[in-house]
């Protein structure tokens, strides 16, 4: 294609409603623009005046496939503002609760929206019913996959979208140990059928680099989605609460969404399961790395398609780290700690499935919301997905109109980005006409 | 040839699955269905319109619409109303569907709540005064109430429409 205009109307398999349109002079772009349609809620400003009590739980409702990290950065972020320190038993339960998400979601987003590109076909409706077929095999190993995510979380925290159980201080209802048997082994069941998804995806030969910069959550201690500081390629690092002032927003007039650069170099970058394989490989959980290590010498990588390898190995991980959770855990009778209400700001930083977000609380003296923003990883994600197509565009020209369309898609679903999460305010201190 | 030696595709029901503002819990829901019902529905049910799932979609002769989300603005309101000439039945799908909230949260805002932030993306984005639920802009047949969606209902609902058309 040499010039012209490309569009597609609506990306599809992927969490949301975008569209993307390339306009195409003399064997150059010359214009893309990748467009996020959701229309937004405006829920950070619907908080504000109400009692924390319910704001958590009402705030996980941003996004349905990743609930469970809405819930737990606004849980983080107004305990952080009550000075609240949640004790141990809470912070192995959450954990465990965020693994059994990890493996859910990864495995919807790999399975039922990458897999039919890897396989060549529209859709997971189109597999084969025959149990010889690969592709079979592989959708009912999703099955297995998700649904042993969905019984840990009904197990902890009492559903997998929107949970009840978790709230200020700590947890409404202990989970019940006599049932932690039982799904230790249900992950064990489900392993070998992680890794035959990994070595899918590892087989996968597509490919798109980039130089990018990475930024993820890093722990001292171990692989870990909930605590740490936020790392970037060049091994500069931010506490938490400094994330805000790390960014700089810019608007992007025809997308839904606000996008992010580094405020200090205005550069791109990208968050999600790549940038935290690139960054934290050496502390995936030893029993991954022993069953894998043929798959880790991809890593670190500058090839977008392998944020897909790298959600694979994501789900091995959180199903060793939640054996050992549920190996060890002893379960006591506590109740949520309360204590008075008192003013203060606080930062609740948490890698979602996509990435980094960011739920920042400001609380008045009678418990009140009084301010708070929220950063979500695709908006992140949003310039460096145009940078990238960019390059793939130019770099493809050759290619005709429906490949160009199939790729770009494929590279957009690559980054699992959600555009439910992408349209919620905002960090806009200006407006650019 | 006569037409008894045609080969005889059993009829399915036929459906779209659509989403308009919302967090789309009610098709992630959907999807965890899907673990344990995907190969029996397969067997009766034609998925013609999940953008969700598949690229290649078509709103044509839609038996049943299921259609999770608010509407936010004029451009969505033609979208349903487009979605309900091309179905038979349409089923209201989760609690933004058919309450309007949480997603139509914002019809409270006060003039206080309403900064410069908020109105530039309402006139950039033409949002209409008010997020409606669907049955403010259509004819909705049904309800599957719940945040998510009531997942017993949504069967109940189901099988409610295969036996209507007689597909079991």
């Amino acid at each position: 294609m040499h010039s012209g205009d490309l569009s597609i109307d609506t990306i599809t398999k992927i969490e949301g409603a975008a569209g993307l349109n390339v306009t195409i002079t003399d064997g150059k772009v010359t214009d893309l623009k990748f467009i996020i349609k959701d229309y937004r809620r405006f829920y950070p400003q619907v908080v504000k005046g109400k009692p924390i009590a319910g704001v958590p739980s009402f705030l996980s409702r941003i996004c349905g496939t990743c609930s469970v990290s809405h819930l737990f950065a606004a849980l983080e972020a107004i305990e952080k503002s009550q000075e609240i320190m949640v004790t141990e038993q809470t912070k192995l339960l959450r954990r465990l609760a965020y693994d059994a998400l990890m493996i859910r979601d990864h495995a919807l987003h790999l399975y039922f929206f990458v897999l039919p590109d890897v396989l060549g076909i529209d859709s997971i409706l189109d597999i084969s019913d025959d149990e010889s077929d690969f592709g079979h095999q592989l959708l009912h190993d999703s099955f297995d996959i998700k649904r042993v995510g969905t019984n840990i979380s009904n197990a902890i925290i009492g559903a997998a979208i929107h949970a009840p159980i978790p709230t200020i201080g700590g947890f409404l209802k202990q989970p019940d140990p006599k049932q932690f048997p039982d799904l230790i082994n249900q992950l064990e069941k489900i392993r070998p059928q992680v890794i035959r998804g990994i070595k899918v995806f590892f087989d996968w030969k597509a490919e798109l680099k980039r130089n990018s910069d990475y930024l993820c959550l890093r722990n001292g201690g171990r692989f870990d989605f909930l605590e740490g500081e936020i790392v970037n390629t060049d091994g500069k690092r931010v506490p938490e609460k400094d994330f805000y002032n790390f960014l700089k927003s810019v608007i992007i007039p025809y997308s839904q969404a606000e996008g992010y650069v580094f405020s200090d170099t205005h550069e791109d970058y990208l968050v999600g399961s790549l940038a935290r394989l690139n960054l934290c490989l050496d502390q995936l959980h030893p029993r991954t790395r022993a069953d894998i290590g043929q798959y880790l010498a991809f890593f670190p990588s500058d090839n977008i398609y392998d944020n897909n390898l790298a959600q694979a190995v994501e789900i091995l991980h959180c199903i060793d780290d939640a054996i050992d959770i549920l190996e060890t855990i002893t379960i006591a009778d506590e109740k949520p700690i309360k204590l008075p209400p008192k003013p203060g700001v606080g930062v609740g930083v948490v890698e979602a499935p996509r990435g980094i977000l960011y739920h920042m609380a400001k609380v008045d003296g009678k418990g009140n919301i009084e301010d708070y923003d929220v950063i979500v990883p695709t908006s992140q994600n949003q310039i460096n997905i145009e940078n990238d197509l960019k390059k793939y565009f130019n770099d493809n020209l050759d290619k005709d109109k429906e490949t160009l369309k199939l790729e770009a898609e494929r590279i957009i679903r690559s980054y699992d980005p959600c555009m439910s999460c992408a349209t919620n305010f905002l960090k806009i201190d200006w407006i650019e006409e | 040839m006569p037409e008894q030696n045609l080969p005889t595709t059993p009829k399915k029901l036929v459906v779209g699955w659509f989403s308009f503002t919302c967090c789309e819990g009610c098709t992630i829901l959907l999807s965890e269905l899907f673990n344990d019902y995907l190969v029996e529905w397969k067997k009766v049910v034609e998925f013609r319109h999940v953008k969700t799932l598949k690229t290649k979609n078509e709103l044509r002769d839609l038996d049943v619409a299921f259609v999770e989300g608010a509407i936010s603005s004029d451009s969505q309101a033609e979208e349903l109303k487009k979605i309900r000439e091309n179905s038979k039945f349409l089923v209201a799908i989760g609690a933004c569907a058919c309450t309007g909230r949480p997603s139509a949260s914002r019809n409270d805002f006060g003039d206080e709540a309403l900064n410069y932030k908020i109105l530039w993306h309402f006139n950039q984005f033409e949002y209409t005064d008010t997020v409606r639920k669907l049955d403010e802009v259509v004819k909705v047949d049904d309800q599957v109430p719940g945040c998510p969606m009531n997942a017993e209902i949504l069967l109940k609902v189901l099988e409610k429409y295969l036996k209507q058309f007689q597909i079991v």
